[in-house]
Protein backbone atom coordinates (compact mmCIF):
# COMPACT_ATOMS: atom_id res chain seq x y z
CA UNK A 1 0.00 0.00 0.00
CA UNK A 2 1.59 3.28 -1.05
CA UNK A 3 0.58 6.91 -1.23
CA UNK A 4 0.88 6.72 -5.01
CA UNK A 5 -1.80 4.11 -5.53
CA UNK A 6 -4.51 6.45 -4.28
CA UNK A 7 -3.21 9.61 -5.87
CA UNK A 8 -3.88 7.92 -9.21
CA UNK A 9 -7.57 8.05 -8.33
CA UNK A 10 -7.71 11.60 -7.07
CA UNK A 11 -4.82 14.00 -6.54
CA UNK A 12 -4.17 14.78 -2.88
CA UNK A 13 -2.13 17.89 -2.16
CA UNK A 14 -0.15 18.52 1.00
CA UNK A 15 0.92 14.96 1.79
CA UNK A 16 4.31 14.50 3.45
CA UNK A 17 7.23 14.02 1.07
CA UNK A 18 8.55 10.49 1.25
CA UNK A 19 5.45 9.12 2.92
CA UNK A 20 6.58 5.57 2.12
CA UNK A 21 9.84 6.24 3.94
CA UNK A 22 8.00 7.67 6.94
CA UNK A 23 5.78 4.59 7.04
CA UNK A 24 8.90 2.43 6.99
CA UNK A 25 9.95 4.15 10.25
CA UNK A 26 6.98 2.49 11.98
CA UNK A 27 7.56 -1.28 12.17
CA UNK A 28 3.97 -2.08 13.16
CA UNK A 29 2.58 -0.61 9.93
CA UNK A 30 4.00 -3.53 7.95
CA UNK A 31 2.11 -6.07 10.09
CA UNK A 32 -0.54 -8.26 8.59
CA UNK A 33 -3.52 -9.27 10.68
CA UNK A 34 -5.89 -12.25 10.64
CA UNK A 35 -6.59 -13.64 7.15
CA UNK A 36 -3.55 -11.83 5.75
CA UNK A 37 -5.09 -8.37 5.78
CA UNK A 38 -2.53 -5.56 5.97
CA UNK A 39 -3.04 -3.28 8.98
CA UNK A 40 -4.96 -0.09 8.21
CA UNK A 41 -4.49 1.85 11.43
CA UNK A 42 -7.03 4.65 11.74
CA UNK A 43 -7.07 4.98 15.54
CA UNK A 44 -4.23 7.42 16.14
CA UNK A 45 -6.33 9.82 18.22
CA UNK A 46 -6.60 6.90 20.64
CA UNK A 47 -2.90 6.18 20.56
CA UNK A 48 -0.28 6.76 17.90
CA UNK A 49 2.12 4.13 16.61
CA UNK A 50 5.82 4.31 17.49
CA UNK A 51 8.74 4.87 15.13
CA UNK A 52 11.84 2.65 15.36
CA UNK A 53 13.88 5.55 16.73
CA UNK A 54 11.64 5.75 19.83
CA UNK A 55 11.75 1.99 20.36
CA UNK A 56 15.54 1.99 19.94
CA UNK A 57 16.07 4.91 22.33
CA UNK A 58 14.11 3.12 25.03
CA UNK A 59 15.82 -0.22 24.46
CA UNK A 60 19.23 1.44 24.46
CA UNK A 61 18.45 3.16 27.76
CA UNK A 62 17.33 -0.09 29.36
CA UNK A 63 20.23 -2.09 27.93
CA UNK A 64 23.05 0.36 28.65
CA UNK A 65 22.08 3.24 30.96
CA UNK A 66 19.47 1.96 33.38
CA UNK A 67 19.70 3.38 36.91
CA UNK A 68 17.53 5.54 39.10
CA UNK A 69 17.78 9.28 38.55
CA UNK A 70 19.08 12.15 40.66
CA UNK A 71 19.99 9.99 43.63
CA UNK A 72 22.42 7.42 42.27
CA UNK A 73 25.93 8.85 42.46
CA UNK A 74 27.49 6.34 40.07
CA UNK A 75 28.16 6.62 36.35
CA UNK A 76 24.97 4.88 35.32
CA UNK A 77 23.02 7.17 37.63
CA UNK A 78 24.52 10.18 35.91
CA UNK A 79 23.73 8.75 32.46
CA UNK A 80 20.18 7.91 33.41
CA UNK A 81 19.65 11.38 34.89
CA UNK A 82 21.06 12.93 31.71
CA UNK A 83 18.66 10.84 29.62
CA UNK A 84 15.65 11.74 31.76
CA UNK A 85 16.42 15.45 32.01
CA UNK A 86 17.37 15.40 28.32
CA UNK A 87 13.80 14.27 27.64
CA UNK A 88 12.59 17.36 29.49
CA UNK A 89 14.88 19.59 27.42
CA UNK A 90 13.55 18.08 24.21
CA UNK A 91 9.91 18.52 25.23
CA UNK A 92 10.64 22.12 26.27
CA UNK A 93 12.25 22.79 22.89
CA UNK A 94 9.35 21.11 21.04
CA UNK A 95 6.83 23.39 22.77
CA UNK A 96 9.26 26.34 22.70
CA UNK A 97 8.55 26.67 26.41
CA UNK A 98 9.89 29.86 28.03
CA UNK A 99 11.78 27.68 30.54
CA UNK A 100 12.63 23.98 30.68
CA UNK A 101 11.83 23.97 34.40
CA UNK A 102 8.20 24.67 33.50
CA UNK A 103 7.91 21.19 31.95
CA UNK A 104 6.61 18.65 34.49
CA UNK A 105 6.33 14.94 33.84
CA UNK A 106 3.17 13.18 34.99
CA UNK A 107 1.67 9.76 34.35
CA UNK A 108 -0.58 11.03 31.54
CA UNK A 109 -2.64 14.06 30.54
CA UNK A 110 -5.39 13.10 33.00
CA UNK A 111 -2.97 13.20 35.91
CA UNK A 112 -1.68 16.56 34.71
CA UNK A 113 -5.21 18.01 34.85
CA UNK A 114 -5.86 16.39 38.23
CA UNK A 115 -2.62 17.89 39.53
CA UNK A 116 -3.82 21.37 38.65
CA UNK A 117 -7.40 20.84 39.87
CA UNK A 118 -6.26 19.42 43.22
CA UNK A 119 -3.56 21.95 43.96
CA UNK A 120 -5.97 24.81 43.16
CA UNK A 121 -8.26 23.43 45.88
CA UNK A 122 -5.37 23.15 48.33
CA UNK A 123 -3.80 26.52 47.46
CA UNK A 124 -4.07 29.37 49.97
CA UNK A 125 -4.15 32.93 48.72
CA UNK A 126 -5.22 34.30 45.38
CA UNK A 127 -5.13 31.00 43.46
CA UNK A 128 -7.41 29.12 45.85
CA UNK A 129 -10.69 27.97 44.34
CA UNK A 130 -13.54 28.13 46.83
CA UNK A 131 -17.16 28.99 47.38
CA UNK A 132 -18.49 31.65 45.02
CA UNK A 133 -15.81 30.95 42.43
CA UNK A 134 -16.60 29.51 39.03
CA UNK A 135 -14.76 27.00 36.88
CA UNK A 136 -15.58 27.13 33.17
CA UNK A 137 -15.20 24.19 30.79
CA UNK A 138 -16.95 23.19 27.55
CA UNK A 139 -19.44 20.59 26.44
CA UNK A 140 -16.92 19.04 24.02
CA UNK A 141 -14.37 18.05 26.64
CA UNK A 142 -12.93 14.58 27.08
CA UNK A 143 -14.09 13.09 30.38
CA UNK A 144 -10.63 13.76 31.82
CA UNK A 145 -11.21 17.50 31.41
CA UNK A 146 -14.67 17.28 33.01
CA UNK A 147 -14.47 14.96 36.00
CA UNK A 148 -11.46 16.58 37.76
CA UNK A 149 -13.30 19.93 37.67
CA UNK A 150 -16.53 18.34 38.92
CA UNK A 151 -14.53 16.92 41.83
CA UNK A 152 -12.87 20.28 42.48
CA UNK A 153 -16.11 22.28 42.45
CA UNK A 154 -18.02 19.68 44.48
CA UNK A 155 -15.30 19.61 47.11
CA UNK A 156 -14.82 23.36 47.38
CA UNK A 157 -18.35 24.69 46.88
CA UNK A 158 -17.35 26.41 43.66
CA UNK A 159 -19.66 26.31 40.61
CA UNK A 160 -18.97 24.45 37.37
CA UNK A 161 -20.15 26.13 34.17
CA UNK A 162 -19.59 25.33 30.53
CA UNK A 163 -19.74 26.60 26.97
CA UNK A 164 -22.39 24.83 24.89
CA UNK A 165 -21.90 23.77 21.27
CA UNK A 166 -23.36 24.93 17.98
CA UNK A 167 -25.09 22.51 15.63
CA UNK A 168 -21.99 22.34 13.44
CA UNK A 169 -19.83 21.28 16.38
CA UNK A 170 -18.13 24.50 17.40
CA UNK A 171 -18.05 26.26 20.75
CA UNK A 172 -21.08 28.49 21.20
CA UNK A 173 -19.39 31.74 22.21
CA UNK A 174 -22.59 33.82 22.07
CA UNK A 175 -22.83 33.90 25.87
CA UNK A 176 -19.12 34.39 26.53
CA UNK A 177 -19.78 37.66 28.42
CA UNK A 178 -22.12 35.82 30.75
CA UNK A 179 -19.73 32.87 31.20
CA UNK A 180 -16.43 34.68 31.69
CA UNK A 181 -16.94 37.08 34.59
CA UNK A 182 -15.07 38.32 37.63
CA UNK A 183 -16.27 35.15 39.39
CA UNK A 184 -14.42 32.95 36.88
CA UNK A 185 -11.37 31.45 38.52
CA UNK A 186 -10.34 28.81 36.00
CA UNK A 187 -11.11 28.18 32.33
CA UNK A 188 -10.16 24.72 31.08
CA UNK A 189 -10.78 23.73 27.49
CA UNK A 190 -9.56 21.49 24.75
CA UNK A 191 -7.59 22.90 21.87
CA UNK A 192 -8.69 20.15 19.45
CA UNK A 193 -11.74 17.98 20.17
CA UNK A 194 -11.05 14.25 20.26
CA UNK A 195 -14.58 13.54 19.02
CA UNK A 196 -15.67 16.43 16.79
CA UNK A 197 -12.21 17.35 15.55
CA UNK A 198 -13.01 21.03 16.15
CA UNK A 199 -10.02 23.36 16.56
CA UNK A 200 -11.00 25.88 19.22
CA UNK A 201 -9.95 29.56 19.37
CA UNK A 202 -7.86 29.01 22.51
CA UNK A 203 -5.85 32.23 22.17
CA UNK A 204 -8.97 34.39 22.02
CA UNK A 205 -10.63 32.63 24.95
CA UNK A 206 -7.41 32.79 26.96
CA UNK A 207 -7.20 36.54 26.37
CA UNK A 208 -10.77 37.01 27.56
CA UNK A 209 -10.16 34.84 30.63
CA UNK A 210 -7.00 36.74 31.54
CA UNK A 211 -8.93 40.02 31.41
CA UNK A 212 -10.91 38.85 34.44
CA UNK A 213 -7.88 37.34 36.14
CA UNK A 214 -8.78 33.68 35.54
CA UNK A 215 -6.23 30.93 35.01
CA UNK A 216 -6.43 29.00 31.72
CA UNK A 217 -5.61 25.34 31.18
CA UNK A 218 -5.47 24.05 27.61
CA UNK A 219 -5.97 20.32 27.07
CA UNK A 220 -3.64 19.80 24.14
CA UNK A 221 -3.77 15.99 24.07
CA UNK A 222 -5.05 16.09 20.47
CA UNK A 223 -3.36 19.38 19.52
CA UNK A 224 0.30 18.74 20.32
CA UNK A 225 0.38 15.67 18.04
CA UNK A 226 -0.81 17.62 15.01
CA UNK A 227 -0.36 21.38 15.41
CA UNK A 228 2.82 23.42 15.77
CA UNK A 229 2.99 24.77 19.35
CA UNK A 230 5.13 27.81 20.12
CA UNK A 231 4.55 28.97 23.68
CA UNK A 232 7.31 31.56 23.85
CA UNK A 233 6.08 33.35 20.73
CA UNK A 234 2.52 33.75 22.00
CA UNK A 235 1.84 37.18 23.43
CA UNK A 236 1.59 37.03 27.17
CA UNK A 237 -2.16 37.72 27.35
CA UNK A 238 -3.10 34.86 25.03
CA UNK A 239 -0.58 32.32 26.34
CA UNK A 240 -2.37 29.85 28.61
CA UNK A 241 -1.20 29.22 32.16
CA UNK A 242 -1.14 25.45 31.75
CA UNK A 243 -0.94 23.16 28.75
CA UNK A 244 -1.19 19.37 29.05
CA UNK A 245 -0.64 16.49 26.68
CA UNK A 246 0.25 12.80 26.77
CA UNK A 247 3.30 11.02 25.42
CA UNK A 248 1.64 8.14 23.65
CA UNK A 249 -0.30 10.28 21.18
CA UNK A 250 2.88 11.99 19.90
CA UNK A 251 4.56 8.72 18.80
CA UNK A 252 6.04 8.32 22.30
CA UNK A 253 5.39 5.70 24.97
CA UNK A 254 2.49 5.31 27.39
CA UNK A 255 3.06 6.05 31.08
CA UNK A 256 4.19 9.64 30.66
CA UNK A 257 2.30 12.91 30.32
CA UNK A 258 3.37 16.52 30.32
CA UNK A 259 2.16 19.51 32.27
CA UNK A 260 3.64 22.77 31.08
CA UNK A 261 2.84 25.61 33.47
CA UNK A 262 3.92 29.20 33.88
CA UNK A 263 6.71 29.38 36.44
CA UNK A 264 5.00 32.17 38.41
CA UNK A 265 1.86 30.07 38.80
CA UNK A 266 3.54 26.72 39.47
CA UNK A 267 5.66 28.31 42.20
CA UNK A 268 2.52 29.42 44.04
CA UNK A 269 0.90 25.98 43.98
CA UNK A 270 1.27 23.60 46.92
CA UNK A 271 2.70 20.11 46.36
CA UNK A 272 0.47 17.47 44.74
CA UNK A 273 1.86 14.03 45.64
CA UNK A 274 4.35 13.68 48.48
CA UNK A 275 7.38 11.40 48.35
CA UNK A 276 10.99 11.17 47.34
CA UNK A 277 12.47 13.63 44.86
CA UNK A 278 9.93 16.38 45.60
CA UNK A 279 11.55 17.49 48.86
CA UNK A 280 14.35 19.80 49.92
CA UNK A 281 14.65 18.32 53.40
CA UNK A 282 12.53 16.06 55.57
CA UNK A 283 12.29 16.00 59.35
CA UNK A 284 9.79 13.98 61.34
CA UNK A 285 7.81 17.12 62.14
CA UNK A 286 7.72 18.74 58.70
CA UNK A 287 9.38 18.94 55.32
CA UNK A 288 10.43 21.56 52.86
CA UNK A 289 10.01 21.12 49.16
CA UNK A 290 12.11 21.17 46.05
CA UNK A 291 11.67 23.86 43.42
CA UNK A 292 9.94 23.24 40.10
CA UNK A 293 9.83 20.93 38.22
CA UNK A 294 10.82 18.31 40.83
CA UNK A 295 8.39 19.57 43.47
CA UNK A 296 5.61 17.98 41.42
CA UNK A 297 7.44 14.73 40.57
CA UNK A 298 7.26 12.60 43.71
CA UNK A 299 8.83 9.15 43.59
CA UNK A 300 10.85 7.50 40.86
CA UNK A 301 9.64 9.16 37.66
CA UNK A 302 8.90 7.51 34.28
CA UNK A 303 12.56 7.48 33.26
CA UNK A 304 12.71 5.35 30.14
CA UNK A 305 9.39 6.88 29.10
CA UNK A 306 10.97 10.35 29.24
CA UNK A 307 13.83 9.09 27.09
CA UNK A 308 11.31 7.70 24.60
CA UNK A 309 9.21 10.85 24.64
CA UNK A 310 12.31 12.93 23.97
CA UNK A 311 13.11 10.78 20.95
CA UNK A 312 9.50 11.07 19.78
CA UNK A 313 9.30 14.85 19.83
CA UNK A 314 12.72 15.06 18.17
CA UNK A 315 11.38 12.77 15.43
CA UNK A 316 8.31 14.97 14.90
CA UNK A 317 10.43 18.13 14.99
CA UNK A 318 12.74 16.69 12.32
CA UNK A 319 9.76 16.07 10.03
CA UNK A 320 8.41 19.50 10.93
CA UNK A 321 5.10 20.12 12.63
CA UNK A 322 3.94 22.43 9.82
CA UNK A 323 4.40 19.51 7.43
CA UNK A 324 2.63 17.15 9.80
CA UNK A 325 -0.28 19.60 10.03
CA UNK A 326 -0.44 19.96 6.22
CA UNK A 327 -0.48 16.17 5.86
CA UNK A 328 -3.27 15.79 8.42
CA UNK A 329 -5.29 18.48 6.67
CA UNK A 330 -4.82 16.77 3.30
CA UNK A 331 -5.79 13.34 4.62
CA UNK A 332 -8.72 14.76 6.59
CA UNK A 333 -10.04 16.57 3.52
CA UNK A 334 -9.69 13.41 1.46
CA UNK A 335 -11.46 11.40 4.15
CA UNK A 336 -14.31 13.91 4.49
CA UNK A 337 -14.85 13.66 0.70
CA UNK A 338 -14.77 9.87 0.81
CA UNK A 339 -17.16 9.64 3.76
CA UNK A 340 -19.55 12.09 2.07
CA UNK A 341 -19.93 9.56 -0.76
CA UNK A 342 -21.52 7.02 1.60
CA UNK A 343 -25.30 7.20 1.70
CA UNK A 344 -26.75 7.47 5.19
CA UNK A 345 -23.46 8.58 6.78
CA UNK A 346 -23.40 11.73 8.90
CA UNK A 347 -20.18 13.34 10.11
CA UNK A 348 -20.33 14.91 13.59
CA UNK A 349 -18.42 18.18 13.71
CA UNK A 350 -17.09 20.73 11.22
CA UNK A 351 -17.05 19.65 7.59
CA UNK A 352 -14.04 21.71 6.44
CA UNK A 353 -10.62 20.12 6.86
CA UNK A 354 -8.98 23.50 7.53
CA UNK A 355 -11.04 23.95 10.71
CA UNK A 356 -10.50 20.56 12.26
CA UNK A 357 -8.07 17.96 13.45
CA UNK A 358 -7.62 14.45 12.12
CA UNK A 359 -10.31 12.72 14.19
CA UNK A 360 -13.60 12.25 12.31
CA UNK A 361 -16.58 10.75 14.15
CA UNK A 362 -19.61 9.65 12.19
CA UNK A 363 -22.78 7.64 12.35
CA UNK A 364 -24.45 5.53 9.67
CA UNK A 365 -28.21 5.00 9.50
CA UNK A 366 -29.19 1.51 10.64
CA UNK A 367 -25.71 0.48 11.80
CA UNK A 368 -24.35 0.47 15.32
CA UNK A 369 -20.71 1.63 15.70
CA UNK A 370 -19.67 -1.66 17.37
CA UNK A 371 -20.88 -3.61 14.42
CA UNK A 372 -19.17 -1.20 12.03
CA UNK A 373 -15.85 -1.49 13.82
CA UNK A 374 -16.18 -5.28 14.08
CA UNK A 375 -16.66 -5.71 10.33
CA UNK A 376 -13.88 -3.21 9.57
CA UNK A 377 -11.59 -5.11 11.96
CA UNK A 378 -12.23 -8.32 10.05
CA UNK A 379 -10.67 -6.49 7.08
CA UNK A 380 -7.67 -5.25 9.09
CA UNK A 381 -9.04 -1.72 9.56
CA UNK A 382 -8.71 -0.36 13.12
CA UNK A 383 -11.11 2.42 14.15
CA UNK A 384 -12.73 3.31 17.46
CA UNK A 385 -16.39 2.75 18.31
CA UNK A 386 -18.20 4.14 21.34
CA UNK A 387 -18.45 7.50 23.05
CA UNK A 388 -14.70 8.24 22.89
CA UNK A 389 -14.77 9.44 26.51
CA UNK A 390 -16.95 12.35 25.39
CA UNK A 391 -20.43 11.34 26.48
CA UNK A 392 -21.77 14.88 26.99
CA UNK A 393 -20.74 15.87 23.45
CA UNK A 394 -22.48 12.77 22.06
CA UNK A 395 -25.58 13.61 24.07
CA UNK A 396 -25.52 17.15 22.69
CA UNK A 397 -25.89 15.69 19.20
CA UNK A 398 -28.45 13.10 20.37
CA UNK A 399 -26.08 10.29 19.48
CA UNK A 400 -25.42 7.41 21.86
CA UNK A 401 -22.12 6.43 20.26
CA UNK A 402 -20.22 6.92 17.05
CA UNK A 403 -17.52 5.40 14.89
CA UNK A 404 -14.31 7.41 14.76
CA UNK A 405 -11.46 7.28 12.27
CA UNK A 406 -8.33 9.21 13.12
CA UNK A 407 -5.29 9.70 10.94
CA UNK A 408 -1.71 10.70 11.59
CA UNK A 409 1.49 11.50 9.75
CA UNK A 410 1.77 7.93 8.41
CA UNK A 411 -1.80 7.70 7.05
CA UNK A 412 -2.16 7.30 3.27
CA UNK A 413 -5.05 8.12 0.93
CA UNK A 414 -5.13 4.40 0.06
CA UNK A 415 -5.98 3.66 3.69
CA UNK A 416 -8.89 6.09 3.49
CA UNK A 417 -10.01 4.27 0.33
CA UNK A 418 -9.87 0.99 2.28
CA UNK A 419 -12.04 2.55 4.99
CA UNK A 420 -14.65 3.80 2.50
CA UNK A 421 -14.73 0.38 0.78
CA UNK A 422 -14.98 -1.28 4.19
CA UNK A 423 -17.93 0.89 5.19
CA UNK A 424 -19.78 0.06 1.95
CA UNK A 425 -19.06 -3.61 2.63
CA UNK A 426 -20.41 -3.23 6.18
CA UNK A 427 -23.66 -1.79 4.86
CA UNK A 428 -24.02 -4.76 2.51
CA UNK A 429 -23.19 -7.23 5.28
CA UNK A 430 -26.00 -5.87 7.45
CA UNK A 431 -28.27 -5.36 4.43
CA UNK A 432 -28.57 -1.61 5.00
CA UNK A 433 -29.57 0.35 1.91
CA UNK B 1 -11.45 -13.91 11.40
CA UNK B 2 -14.79 -15.68 11.05
CA UNK B 3 -17.28 -12.84 11.05
CA UNK B 4 -20.19 -15.14 10.24
CA UNK B 5 -19.59 -17.17 13.41
CA UNK B 6 -20.18 -13.94 15.34
CA UNK B 7 -23.07 -12.63 13.31
CA UNK B 8 -25.22 -15.76 13.04
CA UNK B 9 -28.44 -15.39 11.06
CA UNK B 10 -30.44 -15.93 14.27
CA UNK B 11 -28.68 -12.95 15.86
CA UNK B 12 -29.27 -10.71 12.87
CA UNK B 13 -32.94 -11.77 12.76
CA UNK B 14 -33.48 -10.89 16.41
CA UNK B 15 -31.60 -7.61 15.86
CA UNK B 16 -33.90 -6.60 12.98
CA UNK B 17 -37.08 -7.84 14.70
CA UNK B 18 -36.58 -7.82 18.47
CA UNK B 19 -39.08 -9.77 20.58
CA UNK B 20 -40.85 -8.26 23.62
CA UNK B 21 -39.25 -4.83 23.06
CA UNK B 22 -40.66 -1.73 24.74
CA UNK B 23 -41.49 -0.97 28.36
CA UNK B 24 -44.74 -2.37 29.77
CA UNK B 25 -46.86 -2.40 32.92
CA UNK B 26 -47.22 -4.02 35.35
CA UNK B 27 -43.75 -4.52 36.80
CA UNK B 28 -42.25 -4.94 40.25
CA UNK B 29 -38.71 -3.78 39.47
CA UNK B 30 -37.03 -1.59 36.88
CA UNK B 31 -33.26 -1.32 36.40
CA UNK B 32 -30.98 0.67 34.15
CA UNK B 33 -27.67 -0.90 33.16
CA UNK B 34 -24.90 0.59 31.03
CA UNK B 35 -21.75 -0.77 29.53
CA UNK B 36 -19.29 1.96 30.59
CA UNK B 37 -16.72 1.13 27.93
CA UNK B 38 -19.04 1.60 24.97
CA UNK B 39 -22.09 3.37 26.35
CA UNK B 40 -24.67 0.72 25.46
CA UNK B 41 -27.70 1.00 27.76
CA UNK B 42 -30.77 -0.94 28.71
CA UNK B 43 -33.77 -0.08 30.86
CA UNK B 44 -35.47 -3.30 31.87
CA UNK B 45 -38.62 -4.19 33.82
CA UNK B 46 -39.55 -7.49 35.40
CA UNK B 47 -43.04 -8.67 36.28
CA UNK B 48 -43.29 -11.82 38.43
CA UNK B 49 -46.48 -13.59 39.45
CA UNK B 50 -46.72 -15.70 42.55
CA UNK B 51 -44.26 -15.60 45.41
CA UNK B 52 -41.43 -17.65 46.81
CA UNK B 53 -40.69 -20.86 44.95
CA UNK B 54 -43.92 -20.54 42.93
CA UNK B 55 -42.88 -17.24 41.36
CA UNK B 56 -43.03 -17.20 37.58
CA UNK B 57 -41.53 -14.67 35.16
CA UNK B 58 -44.73 -13.22 33.68
CA UNK B 59 -43.13 -10.48 31.63
CA UNK B 60 -39.80 -8.86 30.83
CA UNK B 61 -39.95 -5.60 28.94
CA UNK B 62 -37.07 -3.38 27.93
CA UNK B 63 -35.82 -0.33 26.11
CA UNK B 64 -32.31 -1.01 24.83
CA UNK B 65 -29.86 1.02 22.80
CA UNK B 66 -26.84 -0.80 21.53
CA UNK B 67 -25.18 -2.96 18.92
CA UNK B 68 -26.66 -5.97 17.14
CA UNK B 69 -25.21 -8.37 19.71
CA UNK B 70 -26.64 -6.57 22.74
CA UNK B 71 -30.03 -6.00 21.07
CA UNK B 72 -30.33 -9.59 19.90
CA UNK B 73 -29.26 -10.88 23.32
CA UNK B 74 -32.09 -8.93 24.98
CA UNK B 75 -34.61 -10.34 22.52
CA UNK B 76 -33.44 -13.95 22.88
CA UNK B 77 -33.28 -13.61 26.67
CA UNK B 78 -36.92 -12.53 26.94
CA UNK B 79 -37.98 -15.50 24.78
CA UNK B 80 -36.14 -17.83 27.14
CA UNK B 81 -37.19 -16.53 30.54
CA UNK B 82 -40.77 -15.34 30.06
CA UNK B 83 -43.19 -18.00 31.31
CA UNK B 84 -40.57 -19.92 33.26
CA UNK B 85 -40.48 -20.36 37.03
CA UNK B 86 -37.86 -17.95 38.45
CA UNK B 87 -35.58 -20.78 39.59
CA UNK B 88 -35.56 -22.35 36.13
CA UNK B 89 -34.98 -18.99 34.43
CA UNK B 90 -32.02 -18.32 36.73
CA UNK B 91 -30.58 -21.70 35.72
CA UNK B 92 -30.82 -20.66 32.06
CA UNK B 93 -29.08 -17.42 32.98
CA UNK B 94 -26.29 -19.42 34.62
CA UNK B 95 -25.96 -21.61 31.56
CA UNK B 96 -25.71 -18.58 29.24
CA UNK B 97 -23.14 -16.96 31.52
CA UNK B 98 -21.02 -20.13 31.43
CA UNK B 99 -21.21 -20.17 27.63
CA UNK B 100 -20.20 -16.49 27.35
CA UNK B 101 -17.30 -16.78 29.77
CA UNK B 102 -15.99 -19.98 28.19
CA UNK B 103 -13.77 -18.27 25.55
CA UNK B 104 -15.30 -20.49 22.90
CA UNK B 105 -14.49 -23.74 24.73
CA UNK B 106 -17.99 -24.47 26.07
CA UNK B 107 -20.40 -26.63 24.07
CA UNK B 108 -23.87 -25.06 24.42
CA UNK B 109 -26.88 -27.19 25.37
CA UNK B 110 -29.57 -26.43 22.79
CA UNK B 111 -32.31 -27.91 24.99
CA UNK B 112 -31.59 -25.27 27.63
CA UNK B 113 -30.43 -22.31 25.55
CA UNK B 114 -32.49 -22.69 22.33
CA UNK B 115 -31.81 -19.64 20.08
CA UNK B 116 -29.14 -18.44 22.53
CA UNK B 117 -26.74 -21.13 21.24
CA UNK B 118 -26.18 -18.70 18.36
CA UNK B 119 -24.11 -16.64 20.80
CA UNK B 120 -21.48 -19.39 21.13
CA UNK B 121 -19.42 -17.53 18.51
CA UNK B 122 -19.55 -14.29 20.51
CA UNK B 123 -17.57 -15.95 23.30
CA UNK B 124 -14.55 -15.99 20.96
CA UNK B 125 -14.66 -12.17 20.71
CA UNK B 126 -13.72 -10.95 24.23
CA UNK B 127 -14.65 -7.34 23.41
CA UNK B 128 -18.23 -8.38 22.62
CA UNK B 129 -19.00 -10.66 25.59
CA UNK B 130 -20.16 -7.67 27.64
CA UNK B 131 -22.54 -6.70 24.83
CA UNK B 132 -24.20 -10.13 24.98
CA UNK B 133 -24.42 -10.07 28.78
CA UNK B 134 -25.77 -6.54 29.31
CA UNK B 135 -29.49 -7.34 29.31
CA UNK B 136 -29.03 -10.74 30.99
CA UNK B 137 -27.28 -9.04 33.91
CA UNK B 138 -29.99 -6.38 34.03
CA UNK B 139 -32.67 -9.09 34.15
CA UNK B 140 -30.91 -10.93 36.97
CA UNK B 141 -30.49 -7.71 38.92
CA UNK B 142 -34.16 -6.74 38.53
CA UNK B 143 -35.38 -10.24 39.35
CA UNK B 144 -33.21 -10.45 42.48
CA UNK B 145 -34.61 -7.13 43.66
CA UNK B 146 -38.15 -8.53 43.50
CA UNK B 147 -37.31 -11.92 44.98
CA UNK B 148 -35.25 -10.45 47.84
CA UNK B 149 -37.81 -7.76 48.64
CA UNK B 150 -39.60 -8.38 51.93
CA UNK B 151 -43.26 -9.24 51.33
CA UNK B 152 -46.07 -7.19 52.87
CA UNK B 153 -46.48 -9.64 55.77
CA UNK B 154 -42.77 -9.60 56.59
CA UNK B 155 -42.50 -5.82 56.60
CA UNK B 156 -42.47 -4.61 60.19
Amino acid sequence: MTADTASLQRPVHGLLDGLDLIRADFPILSRTLADGHPLVYLDSANTSQKPQVVIDAMVDHLERHNANVARAMHQLGAESTAGFEGGRDKVAAFLNAPSRDEVLFTKNASEAINLVANTLAWARGPLQVGEGDEVLITEMEHHSNIVPWQLLTQRTGATLRWFGLTDDGRLDLSDIDDLITERTKVVSLTWVSNMLGTVNPVAEITRRAHEVGALVLVDAAQAVPQLPVDLASMDDASRPDFLVFTGHKVTGPTGIGVLWGRRAVLEQLPPFLGGGEMIATVAMERSTYAGIPHRFEAGTPPIVEAVGLGAAVDYLAAIGMRNVRAHEEAITGYALDGLASIKGLRVLGPLEAADRGGAISFEIDGLHPHDVSQVLDSRGIAVRAGHHCAKPAHKRFRVQSSTRMSSYLYTTPAEIDALVDGLEHTKKYFKVA
Amino acid sequence: MDLDSLYQEIILDHYKNPHHAGLRDPFEAEVHHVNPTCGDEVTLRVHLSGTGSDAVVSDVSYDAEGCSISQAAASVMTDLVIGKPVGEALAVHESFLTLMQGRGGVEPDEDVLEDAIAFAGVAKFPARVKCALLSWMAWKDATSQVVDRPTAEETP
